[in-house]
């Protein structure tokens, strides 16, 4: 029989409990193990020489000196990494990014790594690598390297999906377009037209563990790699490509991780500490310092978007149009049709167009963040939201109730929506008490929506029942918080035992079979339906095994409640055996118990969420102070609703961050001027309120038990809630994220100037 | 090369180590001695994911030298719990599900420690003050403030 992933409605009774987590202990002693508390016997110190300058080509390196000094075991540089991707254009960009091949493309890009006893040897010896460079224009403005006369990062670009091929190279790698209607014939329609255009800055997923990992390649070509990351598998697909080791020859054991975001879906460092490893006979440990998380890995795309929406006096939009650009460091990427996606996706639109442009610039390889290319979009498009709503004199709630997309409506991005949770949580936003409570002196409320797809993929899960009766489950996809305990709810559920019975685990490469990265919110939702599937296997085999001992036909047992139960009048005096029973006796039955899922776990559901929040702005200093704030998000179903809170609070403190203060700034001269916690400041505790949630729960129709991803979404409102609440309060329109004070005031002035 | 010779108390242990004078007393807890509880996420001083007390001061290792430990009670992660007894602090982290990924816990453990023993019976506004110097990415705070909150509630009553 195959799995079934089609909602079922059932009742639960370990779902949606809040169990603690299997691997809280460890956590809360310092036992647990991150990618930097890991050693090997013999392991050196790798350290990376990077690029100070923005834009440059490499003209000679010499390591002579380096290679001589006492304590080093291995240099490398972009001839230690040669290059086998076979014309794969995107893993090219991936290897050129882990170490400059001939032109340094950013502040911060890997040029030269060493590996030595100790690391101040290593640093010692990163001083006597000398490198001459021909210093080229750079351009590190989104807009600016748009214009015909910006210094070309890669003059072998053209680009594509513009309807004749260009005669020149440019900065613009891709154009995209998405939409359906005619917006020109949708604004004749509008009473009303906002037309705005907005920016924002380059961020980091600013995770507290910088990269980290040991790396050891032996003699016989056999190789292991012990890394915080979020995709072991992907990993390991990738370093041995770019490495030329053989896949199942190099096991990737993915260390318990200290936050990603995105941000730990890309290697980096790992094929640079698996060539020292190689070159130098010994395993290498590998660790960014933050300097090196800030300039070398990482950020969003900065942006520059142009929103038009028009709309009825009845408050109905009549046309919706966006023009979106986005930085994606020094090589393509497709952020800007993410973001093209996503920007309209609220909404029932008849008439609606957004073009993407993606734009190269001398900055660090765009990495994935959160609902990566959303939040931005989100912003612009809820802002003129708001801004229209105000211009038709209608509540801003009301305005966006009415327009919310439906079942059955065509999104903006071309699929037909199923059951989805846009106008529930506009809904219960309406009704929210926070929208109600008064507001005092220079304080403002905002409101806003986003939307992100959630991935499914390939998903592998091992479940086998020892012969106490206890259960242990092996996924692939990595726990970024609370995803064992998640899991292990599903199991109890689907097997009907106690969370207790069950401990899970992050299964390494060669104990598992393939899984995707853990992105896209993935986790729960892919890992949880293979969970189920293979739960169901190894209840295929429990009552098997007790058909055999009581011997009558398999198709008369059924499992309830964890017990195989012999159904029919005749049977009436077997009594049920428990799975622990079963188990007991497996040795005898036929050996080991145990139920293995391999699939494409498909139909994630997609999620919306709508973030209300209050604003006080200082109008002397200009700064934003968030005073209240709400989350309201459809998870499909809450496994742990425990962790799903944790990941809508979260999602909104990132946001948070990014809407009042994160920015990467970067001087004249291309380098990175505020590469420390200290000058990138994300929020401390005592710059946020409690963070309130309201999980809905509008089932997933394409997963057992309804389950929707809920990591992503959280991070899409912030900006354009902040925005529009700081708009609110200061009483001018905001359009330049992050909203830090110079800019808050600047606003201010102008406003009070003109 | 000569290393500095270096006895100190950890967690009420005796310890005696050799380190070199520009080493961090964070790269002696994890590099020489094993003591990977605190962790580093900057090296600078911004984040307190390395936090230790040092005689009863709340302080980032990674801003002391390992050498400056010497004559000296150090405390850290690994010394909160008594045998299988969880220290409360910890116990209420787990239950509120204060942490996430869990890499900034062990240096809020250590903080929340000593802001209890400054101040066993904190508002909301001085707990988030006195938490200001450590950073957490995945939680927002709010779990992490409650769980303090409901620690020392448990703390005074005991
Ligand atoms: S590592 Fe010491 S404060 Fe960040
Ligand atoms: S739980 Fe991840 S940084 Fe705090």
């Amino acid at each position: 029989m195959n799995f079934d992933p089609r909602f079922s409605g059932r009742k639960f009774s370990s779902v949606g409990t809040r169990p603690l987590r299997p691997d809280g202990i460890d956590k809360v002693t310092g036992r647990a193990r991150y990618g930097a508390d890991f050693n090997m016997a013999g392991q050196l110190v790798g350290r990376v020489l990077r690029s100070p300058h923005a834009h440059a080509k490499i003209l000679k390196i010499d390591t002579s000196k380096a290679e001589k000094l006492a304590g080093v075991k291995a240099v490398i540089t972009a001839a230690d990494l040669p290059d086998l991707t076979d014309g794969d254009a995107g893993m090219y960009d991936v290897l050129d990014n882990c170490m400059a091949r001939g032109k340094a493309l950013y502040d911060g890009h890997a040029v030269a790594a060493v590996a030595a006893v100790d690391a101040s040897t290593a640093r010692q010896a990163l001083k006597l690598i000398e490198i001459e460079y021909e210093i080229l224009p750079h351009v590190t403005d989104v807009d600016e390297a748009m214009k015909h006369t910006a210094p070309l990062i890669n003059d072998a670009i053209f680009t594509e999906g513009l309807e004749e091929k260009p005669a020149k190279p440019s900065n613009v790698t891709k154009r995209s377009q998405f939409g359906h209607g005619d917006v020109h014939q949708g604004f004749g329609h509008a009473d009303v037209i906002v037309e705005r255009s907005f920016k924002t800055e380059q961020t980091h997923q600013g995770y507290i563990e910088p990269h980290a990992c040991v790396a050891n390649v032996n003699l016989d070509g056999t190789a292991d790699l012990w890394v915080c990351t979020q995709g072991h598998f992907v990993y390991r697909q990738h370093c041995a490509q770019l490495l030329g080791l053989e896949a199942s020859k190099l096991r990737v054991t993915s260390s318990e991780i200290g936050g990603g975001f995105g941000g730990k879906t890309h290697v980096w460092a790992e094929p640079v500490a698996l060539a020292l490893s190689r070159k130098a006979g010994r395993p290498v440990k590998l660790v960014m310092t933050r300097d090196e998380v800030f300039r070398a890995s990482g950020p969003t795309s900065a942006t520059s978007i142009d929103v038009k929406i028009g709309a009825r006096k009845d408050g109905t939009i009549t046309a919706a149009e966006a023009t979106l650009r986005y930085s994606s460091g020094p090589y393509a990427g497709t952020w800007a049709e993410i973001g093209a996606m996503t920007a309209f996706a609220c909404y029932k639109l008849d008439n609606v167009k957004t073009v993407g442009f993606e734009v190269l610039v001398n900055r660090p390889k765009t990495a994935a963040y959160r609902a990566p290319s959303a939040p931005m979009a989100a912003f612009a498009v809820e802002s003129a939201v708001d801004e229209l709503a105000k211009e038709l004199g209608i509540d801003p709630v009301e305005f966006r109730i009415k327009n919310a997309a439906q079942e059955g409506t065509r999104s903006s991005y071309g699929p037909v929506y199923g059951p989805i949770g846009i106008g529930p949580t506009l809904e219960a936003a309406k009704h929210h008490p926070h929208m109600k409570a008064p507001l005092g002196k220079n304080q403002g409320r905002g409101m806003a929506c986003g939307f992100w797809f959630n991935f499914g993929g390939q998903t592998c899960v091992d479940l086998n029942i020892g012969m106490d009766g206890s259960v242990s489950l092996a996924v692939g996809t990595v726990d970024v918080g609370g995803s064992r305990a998640s899991l292990s709810l599903v199991a109890a559920e689907e097997l009907g035992i106690d969370y207790a019975q069950l401990k899970a685990v992050v299964a390494d490469t060669s104990s598992l079979g393939y899984n995707d990265m853990t992105d896209g919110s993935r986790g729960t939702f892919s890992s949880s339906m293979a969970t189920i599937s293979a739960a169901r296997n190894a209840i295929k085999i429990l009552r098997d095994r007790a058909a055999q001992t009581w011997d009558i036909p398999v198709d008369d047992v059924v499992w309830e409640n964890g017990h195989a139960i012999a159904k029919g009048e005749k049977y009436g005096n077997l009594a049920a055996l428990s799975l622990k029973e079963i188990a007991a006796k497996s040795g005898t039955t036929g050996g080991p118990i145990a139920g293995h899922s391999e699939l494409v776990a498909d139909g994630a559901g997609v999620s919306f969420a709508t973030h209300i929040c209050d604003i006080e702005v200082d109008p002397e200093t200009g700064a934003a102070r968030v005073i209240r704030y709400t989350v309201i998000q459809d998870a499909g179903k809450a496994v742990h609703p425990t962790y799903v809170e944790g990941q809508y609070q979260g999602g909104a403190a990132q946001g948070i961050g990014w809407a009042l203060n994160e920015e990467y700034i970067y001087g004249k001269d291309g380098r990175l001027q505020n590469a420390g916690f200290l000058d990138y400041r994300i929020p401390v505790c005592s710059d946020l309120p409690m963070i309130d949630t309201q999980i809905l729960e509008i089932p997933n129709p394409n997963h057992p038990y309804g389950v929707r991803g809920v990591g992503e979404t959280s991070i899409v409102p912030p900006l354009a809630a902040i925005a529009n609440a700081v708009s609110n309060a200061a009483g001018v329109r905001m359009t330049h994220i992050p909203m830090s004070p110079p800019r808050v005031l600047a606003a201010i002035e102008a406003e009070r100037g003109g | 090369m000569a290393g500095i010779a270096v006895s100190t108390t950890i967690n009420g242990d005796a310890f005696e180590y050799l380190c070199q004078p520009d080493e961090t007393l964070l790269d002696v807890l994890r590099d020489r001695l094993g003591l990977t509880g605190a962790k580093e996420g900057c090296g600078t001083g911004d984040c307190g994911a390395c936090s230790i007390i040092l005689d009863d001061r709340l302080v980032c290792s990674c801003l002391v030298l390992g050498a400056e430990a010497e004559g000296r009670q150090v405390e850290t992660v690994e010394g909160m719990a008594h045998g299988d007894q969880l220290h409360p602090l910890q116990q209420k982290f787990l239950e509120h599900a204060a942490l996430q990924c869990g890499i900034c816990t062990p240096g809020f453990l250590i903080a929340a420690k000593d802001l209890l023993a400054k101040n066993p019976d904190p508002t909301e506004e001085e707990i988030r003050f006195g938490l200001a110097g450590n950073l957490c990415r995945c939680t927002g705070y709010d779990k992490i403030v409650r769980a303090v909150q409901d620690a020392a509630n448990v703390m005074k009553g005991a």
